[in-house]
């Protein structure tokens, strides 16, 4: 039999596999790079960039949760500088396509971030967290009002010029697939779903909220059902393509988010437990592939 | 250094080969592992629940490492932690012969450099679980003095006045049973017992106790709780003495990934580039001046 062609086509660009990692759980390959040979990878997405350094929330900032955490790290990040001087330079050595996950508390300081790196070779796509607080309209987050997400889409994708620009939804709303239609309507190359299930812990004996923020991120193999859930929504919603991310923890995870329609699939806080998960994931595949006869891995996207 | 190779994995299988109860709650476990690296005094390892459901590491401080003289030269690691929640209770039932996976060591631990050097009195402030991975470090004071002091025999003919070491541990009470004190004692070192109640030894707290047994510190090790530590960065402070201070915060990745573990810092951190520095890996000891608490 021939050998399992895991390659797939995302808004008009090529990866040798459908393998990520989710913004946040993986920084700029940087650490984990003792670990893991990034060459290896779909392609790296790196960790939220804003146009100024972010200080992030008090501590504490993570706990654990059954069979996930929570976070409420409030993106922290070095700025758009930095992370071009530094981040950008270090994946230089690497042979993986670059993913960027832009931030920001204003429509301007997003295209400030895009403007920044549209001209930029080492970066193949931009990926948009509209899980960010609108902080000129009341804090509210980009991401649940679909006004707001399709104008903010419309404007990355002026500023991104040639770049696909992937819209990062949160699951935070009644209706995911009016929230995919927003992106799609603003000019969106791309979704990506799931971010974190906002989620609270309370420490019942000091009678006070686990992480200093009150509210927390939910992430890992608890949410998986929920995402694969809101995959298969979205992308039954919209004509462009989807990376499917929540929970992924296995090759089984992996195959059932494509399934449920995702083109590409990203390992987030998994990576926090193991970091070469990604890399088990990627041989499961292979051998997955092989063990049904499965000669192209994008012959099962959405096929339910 | 981590071998680079592709697939290895950092987290290793350790064989628990004792584990004793200290005090109530209190547990001493050596596990034989093979650590990625020579552990310095102050780092730390992950040690991760066998339960499934359970995905992140528990830092725990190093209190001890040997080779192992019987095994194929892996290392015999001692932790010596305190049943909190959930994961360190799993942690505690096990035993000789049962297996966790650790990920380690971690970290930046105490600089040493200082005190081989030029100082006269080191003091070793502990605070509680603080105690741990200042047994390792009153190890490797010891074990370096030593071997500096012949160096300097051989190369100056001026024999060099090796410093005194002070370790002081502070408890709640007596039903601690001054845990680890008796290492202290067993390496040669002046070792104070304070507690909150004053059931046994001084009363009060380290700080308190060091005011009244050593009259001129010219560097402090502290680890414990946090009010601990800002008092002990007070009163070096004030007293314009070198302190390294080991903190700790929630970690989720441990190595410099989530950026869930910062403390505040009174500078601009060179990694993050805001006043913030991750314990798990600028960390978890900081020079006290550096962090804002
Ligand atoms: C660098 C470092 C070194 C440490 N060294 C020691 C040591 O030598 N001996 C010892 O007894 N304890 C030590 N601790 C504290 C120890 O990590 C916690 O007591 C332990 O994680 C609690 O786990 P649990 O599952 O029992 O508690 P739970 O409350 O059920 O844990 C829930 C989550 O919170 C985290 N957590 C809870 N309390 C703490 C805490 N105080 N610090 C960090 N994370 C916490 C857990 O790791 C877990 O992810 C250290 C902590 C740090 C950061
Ligand atoms: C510690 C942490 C930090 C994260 N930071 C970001 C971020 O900067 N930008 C973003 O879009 N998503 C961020 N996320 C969300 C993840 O990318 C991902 O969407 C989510 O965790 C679900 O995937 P998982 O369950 O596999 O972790 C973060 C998640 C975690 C756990
Ligand atoms: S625990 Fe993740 S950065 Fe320190």
């Amino acid at each position: 039999m021939k050998s399992a062609e895991l390659s797939v086509d995302f808004a008009g660009h090529h990866f040798r596999n459908p393998l990520t990692v989710a913004s946040g759980t993986f920084g700029s390959g940087m650490e984990y790079s003792r670990y893991v040979d990034i060459g290896r990878l779909g392609a790296i997405t790196t960790k939220g960039v804003s146009s100024v350094p972010w200080e992030g929330n008090p501590t504490p900032r993570v706990t654990e949760t059954p069979s996930g955490m929570m976070n409420a790290i409030g993106l922290q990040n070095p700025g758009i500088d930095v992370f071009i001087e530094r981040d950008l330079k270090f994946l230089e050595d690497y042979d993986v396509p670059v993913i960027v996950n832009v931030c920001g508390h204003s429509v301007e300081e997003y295209e400030a971030v895009v403007e920044r790196l549209a001209d930029d070779d080492r970066v193949e796509m931009l990926e948009i967290n509209v899980s960010c607080p609108n902080v000129k309209q009341g804090a509210i987050q980009f991401g649940t009002d679909p006004d707001m997400l399709t104008e903010v889409t419309q404007r990355c994708k002026t500023k991104a010029k040639d770049k696909p620009v992937i819209m990062k939804l949160t699951p935070n709303v009644t209706s995911i697939a009016d929230m995919a239609r927003a992106a799609e309507a603003g000019g969106a190359d791309g979704i990506s779903l799931i971010n974190t299930l906002t989620a609270m812990k309370i420490d019942i004996y000091r009678r006070k909220f686990v992480l200093a923020n009150k509210t927390g991120g939910l992430s890992g193999p608890a949410i998986h059902p929920v995402a694969v859930r809101m995959v298969y929504e979205a992308s039954h919603a919209v004509g462009i393509p989807v990376i499917g991310m929540g929970g992924v923890a296995t090759y089984a995870d992996a195959i059932e988010m494509m399934m449920a329609g995702a083109t590409m699939v990203a390992v987030g806080m998994i990576s926090f437990t193991e970091p070469e998960a990604i890399l088990n994931i990627l041989s499961g595949m292979e051998r997955y592939m092989e063990e049904t006869g499965t000669e192209h891995i994008r012959d099962i996207i959405g096929i339910l | 250094m981590v071998n680079m190779q592709d697939n290895i994995s950092i987290k290793s299988k350790a064989r628990i080969t004792e584990k004793t109860e200290l005090a109530d709650g209190i547990y001493s476990m050596t596990l034989c592992a093979d650590l990625c690296s020579k552990a310095e005094p102050g780092q730390f390892v992950m040690v991760y629940p066998n339960n499934g459901a359970k995905l992140l590491g528990r830092p725990i401080c190093i209190a001890s490492v040997k080779k192992d003289t019987a095994d194929s030269g892996e290392d015999l690691l001692r932790i010596v932690f305190r049943t909190v929640g959930d994961g360190t209770r799993e942690i505690a039932s096990y035993g000789e012969g049962d297996r966790l996976f650790i990920e380690g060591p971690l970290g930046h631990g105490y600089p040493t450099d200082e005190a081989i050097s030029d100082r006269k009195h080191i003091v070793l402030l502990g605070g509680g679980l603080g105690a741990p991975s200042l047994l390792y470090l009153a190890e490797s004071l010891t074990v370096l003095m030593n071997t500096e002091s012949t160096v300097a025999e051989n190369a100056v003919p001026k024999i060099q006045e090796k410093p005194h070491i002070t370790a002081i541990l502070g408890y709640r009470d007596c039903s601690l049973k001054h845990f680890l004190a008796d290492d202290f004692r067993g390496l040669g070192i002046n070792t104070v017992i304070a507690t909150d109640d004053g059931s046994e030894g001084l009363k009060g707290n380290v700080i308190d106790a060091l005011k009244e047994t050593v009259k001129e510190p010219d560097l402090i090790y502290a680890c414990g709780p946090l009010p601990m530590l800002s008092a002990v960065k007070k009163y070096a402070g004030a007293a314009g003495i070198k302190a390294y201070i080991s903190m700790e915060e929630r970690m989720a990745c441990g190595v410099g990934v989530c950026l869930g573990c910062v403390a505040k810092t009174v500078k601009e951190d060179p990694h993050s580039h805001v006043k913030n520095a991750r314990v798990c890996t600028e960390g978890p000891v900081f020079d006290a001046d550096e962090v804002d608490i």
